[in-house]
């Protein structure tokens, strides 16, 4: 059997994959329509930025100083003062009743403290119900509390060493703290993982369906050629939606691309390995599509919510933290991170990189040996 | 029923020895010996549970048998899977064909995993289009196609590498006698162009058409011979009765001294006896009896059903399906 013969049976195949896919008006759906709505909502709906949070404001200094501190948040957009008060008690009751997520309590003798040099304290009170809101509205307040000060120490009246308020965050990267800009590139990772792994599994168990793997099973067509066939037109695919995302990223979010467009795509293609492999697993455990679409569900849903895609990897318990090293999810959209917001190259990636290229490597052997047992 | 087998082991297309395939407990082929002429059109009949599926399963491949062994075009079953599915061409009962791809298409598709030379692909796609009629339906997805046109455009794409055997497992189910008959057509016509065709079927009229049928029951191989000479070999003579109540007159049949078996025939009874004349008699008296008005009765030749219901009865056994 020559190679000519072998290449003409995947390129059969291929072509008939791309032709089904393209004719089927729910494969298109999964392979044009899902990223643009995705992005869609990463750029635009789902936004772990604040604006406008009801601020509950107790001045009890009452002064130019404190005056200004408040309307310092406010201007930031990110504050909305909705009640204010004298007494600490009613900022309390605000916080129990939801009616403030913020509240700013501003100590009697603050200018005095500002304007002798003496240090001083704001306290804000977060509502931690929800913990993001509540952890991002404190990176904001923080920032701004500490522009403040900034602006306040008047070069005489600086106390040595005592700074007048305390400094606490700092953002890098993404000074703005604009959630988009790290969503988005994040949204590359979930739709290549969800292309691979839906697509694939779809495209083999829908044949095992209908009954004509049956047909391919008696063809001279090999498992190994019968695995490309399946999976290479779903790679080509994921490597589309790559461009596609990552043009509208650049073009219509503005989100920078700092980094290497090249090691981009030498990353998405380790992390389409795994994505094709998970899916080939997936259809050789399932027997009907709507099997396959549960089980990728299955597999999706907690590789992407361990993948820190959506909530950090950091803030994960340790056992967690551990187990998120086998998921390609997350190195991958490690990688795309560092690669689009802070411009990392090779030196810095490596790690993540042989992750991937190990996770895929063999998962894929894996898949791969399971298949041929199954189909022998 | 290998009789004569063993000089044609190099001539034969298929050869079969002592095939047997359990599935767990179960034994779904049982010590099946068999060989297949070229040029031969070769039916196994038999129920649904018979075991027909899975020996062409093991004939072409798909799985392995449990003990005995097997040849297809002189490759072993066990060792040449590959170089076997190179030479035969194979239609089940389930389509090949992809309903979401246009006639054409799928002609192609076929002919790039059969690979059938660049050179030849226009002439056998046109020969393909030609025989089911498909001419100037070739931009046609084929999930719109009428039953009969699809099966003859699967045989097609089952044939387009032109393979010395082909197999075809229950290749006619559900389609009307007219759309069977057209389908025998080309099965001829393939046959008399040097094609092995080894067919299962559980339609009776289709089983006359082959050259020599194998009966399987259980998955046992009950009687392997030409149709005509199966017909002859049954000894005792089968009486044709026509009453109004068939089921009734069934049941009041049996335990008639001389009867060796009623069974249900269509709308009429065939009864197997052990003597044309006294049978006739016994069984005229018996549905008197019984208060049946008996429109006729006379003695007919036997059909294949007979055939396969008295070898069944002879090898011990209950018909499955």
């Amino acid at each position: 059997m020559t190679w000519r013969e072998r290449g003409e049976r995947v390129f059969g195949l291929v072509a008939k994959e791309f032709r089904q896919v393209f004719r089927d008006p729910r494969m298109a759906r999964v392979v044009f329509v899902s990223p643009m709505i995705q992005l869609m909502i990463f750029g635009y709906a789902v936004t772990t930025d604040i604006r406008n949070t009801a601020t509950f404001v107790v001045d009890l200094d009452g002064t130019q100083a404190s005056r200004e501190l408040v309307e310092q948040l406010t201007a930031s957009g990110h504050f909305a003062v909705t009640a204010r008060s004298s007494r600490p008690a009613d900022l309390v009751r605000a916080l129990d009743h939801g009616d403030a997520i913020v509240g700013v309590e501003i100590p009697r003798g603050f200018q005095r403290d500002l304007d002798a040099g003496r240090p001083t304290e704001v306290q804000l009170l977060f509502d931690g119900t929800n913990a993001n809101t509540a952890a991002v509205a404190q990176g904001y307040a923080a920032r701004i509390v500490q522009d403040f000060a900034g602006g306040h120490s008047a070069p005489g009246v600086v106390t040595a060493g005592a700074p007048p308020l305390e400094l606490r965050t700092r953002a890098w990267y993404n000074p703005n703290l604009e959630s988009r800009d790290y969503n988005v590139p994040g949204v590359v990772g979930a739709l290549i993982m969800l292309v691979c792994l839906l697509l694939t599994s779809l495209a083999i168990v829908r044949e095992r369906e209908i009954g004509t793997l049956e047909q391919l099973r008696v063809s001279p067509l090999s498992a190994g050629e019968l695995i490309a066939g399946k999976t290479l037109p779903f790679a080509i695919i994921g490597m589309f939606d790559l461009a596609l995302v990552t043009t509208v990223a650049v073009a219509w979010f503005g989100i920078p691309l700092r980094g290497s467009l090249l090691l981009l795509a030498g990353a998405s293609l380790l992390y389409v390995l795994s994505g094709l492999a998970m899916g080939l697993f997936v259809s050789t455990v399932s027997a009907t599509q709507q099997e396959a679409f549960m089980t990728t569900f299955l597999i999706f849903m907690p590789a992407l919510l361990l993948s820190g895609f959506m909530f950090p990897v950091s803030s994960m318990p340790e056992v967690f933290q551990t187990l998120t090293l086998l998921n390609p999810v997350r190195h991958y959209i490690e990688v795309v991170r560092a690669v689009f917001l802070k411009g990392a190259g090779v030196p810095t990636l490596w790690p993540q990189l042989l992750w991937l290229a190990g996770l895929g490597s063999v998962l894929l052997t894996a898949a791969t040996l399971r298949f041929r047992r199954e189909l022998a | 029923m290998t009789g004569g087998a063993d000089h044609a082991v190099s001539e034969a297309a298929v050869v079969a020895r002592g095939l047997s395939r359990a599935f767990g407990d179960f034994l779904a082929v049982d010590d099946v010996s068999f060989s297949v002429h070229r040029g031969e059109i070769f039916g196994f009949l038999g129920p649904n549970g018979a075991g027909k599926t899975t020996t062409i399963r093991m004939l072409t491949g798909l799985i392995e048998p449990t003990a005995g062994e097997g040849r297809v075009a002189g490759l072993d079953i066990r060792r040449e899977r590959r170089a076997i599915k190179r030479t035969i061409g194979y239609m089940s009962q389930l389509f090949s064909l992809y309903g979401d791809l246009t006639v054409a298409e799928n002609i192609r598709f076929f002919s790039r995993l059969y690979g059938v030379p660049r050179a030849r692909r226009g002439e056998r796609a046109d020969w393909v289009v030609e025989m089911a009629g498909l001419t100037a339906q070739l931009d046609r997805r084929t999930e719109t196609l009428p039953l009969g046109f699809k099966q003859r455009l699967a045989l097609g794409c089952a044939v387009l590498h032109e393979p010395p055997i082909l197999f075809l497992d229950e290749p006619t189910s559900g389609v009307d006698p007219g759309a069977r008959r057209r389908f025998w057509d080309l099965i001829y016509a393939l046959s008399e162009q040097g094609t092995t065709v080894f067919v299962t079927t559980h339609y009776m009229e289709e089983a006359e058409y082959c050259h020599r049928l194998a009966l399987m029951n259980r998955g046992r191989l009950v009687a392997l011979d030409t149709p005509s000479r199966l017909r002859a070999q049954l000894a005792q003579p089968v009486l044709e009765v026509v009453v109004d109540d068939p089921p009734r007159a069934c049941e009041a049949l049996h335990d008639t001294p001389g009867v060796v078996e009623a069974a249900l025939f269509g709308r009429t009874l065939h009864v197997m006896v052990d003597d044309a004349r006294a049978g006739t008699e016994a069984v005229r008296a018996r549905l008197a009896a019984a208060g049946h008005t008996v429109h006729r009765l006379r003695e007919v030749e036997p059909s294949l059903e007979d055939v396969f219901v008295a070898r069944v009865r002879a090898t011990g056994g209950a018909v499955v399906g």
